[in-house]
């Protein structure tokens, strides 16, 4: 199938600025997404991922900085000559239009022959699994086939790059993992270079090969996700790829001992620790477990203050020296957990403590 | 800082041939109304002589304060009417309602001058009800009688605008508003007036100020009625027979557009930063009980006597123009088609004309209209917002204005490859119309235009297609519905406007229906055939209302079903 042999390509941002008005929305981004790769940007609401994906389609425009695709510089040419796919949050099907039409449209603006387009409309139709539907309007379609419709349309002009901004939001909780699952299959089969806008780090962590966290306009950190989780640049990083504690204090050495002392007098000894200094501790909730108070292995003491149950996962933020600290424990049947108003042990697993 | 955008010739051309359109025959005449209203006739030099001499005329300060006792006499009749039936559907479930609402539209597909005479035969000294009530009664009432008639027909037309836009605002207060006030400890007449009636505030201002300006501005009533010691009747009499260089006509203009803007100003004083629309989804609006029986008789025959009032010109006009002979009697004397046959035999160029002109300038708005949406709402070139504002700007300016900037404007040019005077030629009426109701028309556009998301837009030109084609494959079709909504509202509305076409029109073999209406009228003997091009006008503007109403319907339903499945 002619699908197959799209020629995709890599995408090179250059020293972005971009504002509106007297708003800076971004600053000085450069970013590097290699051929065929499957990239995220990730970021809470109003970060700016949508308007550097909007950037690249060509819809916005930058004051400063270069966008290069494949090499060419493309940031001067209007939308409908860059020739990138684009599936919009809404999906935008044209509501006067069947579907089949709407798949079409690509291909008639670049006026090829009737048979072909034929042929490539079903064959994009087919590949999402909709050939029975050719004939429909997009309001005679669920949630999930329009998704498929958006899709089809803009891969069938064979792009160079695809660009998705939050595909998935509208979207129920089950589809909405199913379809990232076919999204992803998808793009293997086609090896399309494709940006994925969302505000999800499930669905960035699940699909992506490599994230651009962004924050305020500005990238934060860029890595795989398993990168990004376990060796986080800076706390809104830490922070935003899963749940973490952030401790404040000074790393101090006594008696060989690395120890950490937040400025409420929480004590914590480290391992395999050579830096000293005012300095933040961040470990995950499943980094540290409730033990008996009196065990060994406990290194700290706490009062259990909430309790929350998560179906896998019990909860627990549990007061230590005037400190909140969130404690995750895998549930399983039988197990008793620990009583709200509790004093509990907390030993820690050192060697995941990630230092800042 | 520069933007890398791309400039797009096409547009900015676009741009400056609306704004030179805008400019030509809308901002031009109407400046130099006001020029000529700020000049010496005889030294040219500006001054406030020509001010001094109005206000010192005492058939002019009778006039002004006629206009202004009429217009104000109006609302607060019209408010009479409208107060009621508003409180009926809003308030009760009450079965009256649906011909409440159809009382909403029923007197605004009859322009008020035509239905004018007929009201006479009906109200008048030796009208229908006169007559009845002397034989039985032994007094009449003097319903028609100077002023009192033109404040009679122009409330018993203009009404509806009080009541839509009272209606709309009670209704769009939430349930909960009146709840809340009631947990609260609020109930009975406290509660209106503290919750309902400031809510329902701006609507009701909204829609004084709009039959305010109405009137005020209204040429065709009061000359039809015969009562000229009004301002725009005053306008048209020096201009017709004084002559162009008379600065009176031009002071009087000036007043009229001055009040015209300050009834908008008033009116967007009410509505700025209110919007109440408070109604929560799922909720309905204020809480509604039935009727007890007594309060049901009451409701009933206070609808049916309005009712009854407002269909009373249509009713009137009905007779008329299927009357033979009708003077000094309850009904006419017999019942012939003749009149209907007269005008299609012998004036049939009234209503050729009437659909050209109101198919010219309708298709003229149209373009106009979606062009300035298109440009307001969908580019970047500066001083975009200009052509909105001044295309708005038609708003305040009455038709009778706007007929004599022309006439002044264009004085002495000639057509186009001819010689016969440019300001009277038939195209320049065509142009008069379609910039009177292109306010209408623009919003029409404008939100048709909004309704199409920008991102269908943005996803055709991912795909490819560039402005042009984009505008041409996705925007025109998906705003189809709602401007031919306008369309058809700017066509039905210019088929009856009169105080412009009353100004332009030259020959009788150039004239519209309007003008047709307005020359039979004036003869006893040509009332029949003036009722009957009346009752075509009124088909005309009932046909056009209904058709937009069905569109716009279409529209909103079509939609509501896309948003349920989006969902």
């Amino acid at each position: 199938m002619s699908l197959q042999k799209i020629q995709s390509v890599g995408i090179e941002l250059k020293n972005i600025d971009l504002s509106y008005d007297d708003t800076q929305v971004i600053k000085n981004v450069s970013l590097k997404i290699n051929k065929g790769e499957f990239f995220a940007f990730l970021g809470p609401s109003g970060c700016g991922k949508s308007t550097l994906l909007r950037l690249i389609a060509g819809f916005e425009h930058c004051q400063r900085g270069e966008v290069f695709l494949g090499g060419e510089e493309v940031s001067r040419l209007p939308p409908w000559k860059r020739n990138v796919g684009m599936v919009f949050q809404n999906y935008a099907l044209w509501p006067h239009m069947t579907i089949w039409k709407n798949v079409a449209f690509g291909l008639e603006e670049r006026k090829l022959p009737h048979h072909e387009i034929d042929q490539r409309v079903n064959d994009a139709l087919e590949l999402v699994g909709l050939q029975d539907y050719a004939q429909r309007r997009p309001n005679q379609l669920s949630g999930g086939q329009q998704q498929r419709v958006a899709l089809a349309r803009t891969i069938v002009i064979e792009p160079r790059v695809l660009l998705l901004d939050e595909p998935l939001s509208n979207l129920d909780a089950k589809l909405r993992v199913h379809m990232r699952q076919e999204l992803l299959d998808l793009q293997r089969k086609l090896g399309l270079t494709t940006i994925f806008v969302t505000h999800d780090q499930e669905e960035a962590n699940t699909t992506s090969d490599r994230i651009a966290v962004l924050q305020d306009g500005i990238v934060q950190q860029v890595g795989s996700p398993m990168e990004l989780y376990d060796k986080p640049e800076n706390l809104f990083v830490a922070k935003f790829l899963g749940s973490a504690n952030v401790l404040n204090g000074n790393i101090t050495t006594e008696d060989n001992e690395t120890i950490f002392k937040d400025e409420k007098g929480l004590k914590i000894s480290l391992h395999n620790c050579d830096i000293e200094g005012s300095k933040s501790i961040i470990f995950r909730p499943q980094n540290i477990s409730i033990c008996d108070q009196a065990s060994n292995s406990a290194d700290l003491n706490g009062l259990v203050q909430k309790r929350e149950f998560l179906g896998n996962l019990v909860r627990y933020e549990i007061q230590v020296n005037q400190q909140s600290i969130l404690v995750d424990e895998i549930y399983g049947r039988g197990k008793q957990p620990a009583e709200e108003g509790a004093q509990v042990g907390l030993s820690m697993d050192t060697d995941h403590v990630i230092i800042m | 800082m520069t933007s890398k955008t791309h400039k797009n010739p096409g547009q900015i051309a676009l741009f400056l041939f609306i704004a030179l359109f805008l400019l030509s025959f809308l901002i031009i005449p109407v400046v130099k109304v006001f020029y000529v209203a700020f000049i010496d006739v005889n030294s040219g030099s500006l001054t406030l002589i020509n001010f001094k001499d109005f206000f010192n005329t005492s058939l002019f300060i009778e006039s002004f304060n006629n206009s202004f006792y009429v217009a104000t006499m109006s609302v607060l009749l019209a408010t009479l009417i409208s107060l009621p039936l508003a409180y009926f559907t809003t308030r009760f479930e009450f079965k009256g309602a649906i011909i409440i609402q159809s009382l909403g539209f029923v007197p605004l597909i009859m322009p008020p001058f035509v239905g004018a005479v007929a009201m006479q035969l009906l109200f008048g000294s030796n009208g229908s009800i006169n007559l009845l009530m002397d034989e039985y009664f032994g007094f009449t009432i003097p319903f028609m009688e100077g002023l009192n008639g033109v404040i009679f027909v122009q409330s018993l037309h203009y009404f509806p605008f009080i009541l839509i836009n009272l209606s709309a605002s009670l209704n769009n207060i939430d349930r909960s508003m009146e709840e809340s006030a009631q947990n609260l400890g609020s109930s009975g007449m406290r509660l209106f007036r503290r919750i309902v009636f400031p809510l329902a505030m701006p609507g009701y201002v909204a829609g004084a100020s709009l039959v305010f300006i109405k009137v005020f501005d209204d040429l065709g009533t009061p000359l039809l009625l015969n009562v000229n010691n009004m301002l725009a009747p005053q306008a048209y009499l020096r201009i017709s027979s004084i002559g162009i260089d008379d600065p009176m006509g031009y002071v009087i203009a000036v007043i009229l557009v001055i009040f015209s803007l300050f009834a908008m100003w008033i009116a967007s004083l009410a509505l700025k930063g209110k919007d109440y629309s408070t109604v929560q989804k799922g909720g309905g609006g204020l809480a509604k009980r039935k009727m007890r029986p007594f309060e049901r008789i009451v409701a009933y025959f206070i609808v049916i006597l309005i009712l009854l009032t407002v269909l009373s010109p249509h009713f009137g006009l009905t007779l008329l123009s299927f009357g033979t002979i009708w003077s000094y009697s309850v009904l006419p004397d017999g019942f012939t088609p003749d009149h209907y046959v007269e005008i299609f035999a012998e004036t049939p160029e009234f209503m050729m004309n009437t659909l050209l002109y109101a198919s010219l300038a309708a298709t003229i708005d149209i373009i106009l209209g979606t062009s300035i949406a298109y440009l307001v709402l969908r580019t970047k070139i500066r001083f975009r917002y200009w052509l909105d504002y001044a295309a708005m700007a038609a708003l305040a300016v009455p038709g009778l204005v706007l007929g004599i900037g022309y006439l002044r404007t264009f004085l002495g040019a000639s057509i186009p490859f001819g010689d016969a005077p440019l300001a009277t030629w038939w195209v320049m009426l065509v142009i008069a119309l379609s910039i009177r109701r292109l306010p209408y028309a623009l919003r029409a556009c404008t939100s048709a235009l909004q309704q199409v998301s920008r991102s269908l837009e943005e996803a055709a030109e991912n795909l490819g297609a560039n402005k042009a084609k984009t505008i041409q494959r996705i925007v025109l079709p998906l705003m189809s519905g709602g401007l031919l909504a306008g369309f058809v509202t700017s066509f039905a509305t210019a088929a009856v406007e009169l105080s412009a076409t009353i100004m332009l029109v030259s020959t009788e073999s150039d004239a519209p229906l309007a003008y047709g209406i307005y020359v039979f009228m004036q003869s006893a003997a040509g009332r029949g055939p003036g009722a009957a091009l009346g009752m075509v006008a009124v088909l005309i503007v009932g046909l056009g209302t209904y058709f937009s109403h069905r569109i716009i319907e279409k529209g909103r339903r079509e939609r509501s079903i896309e948003n349920n499945n989006q969902k």
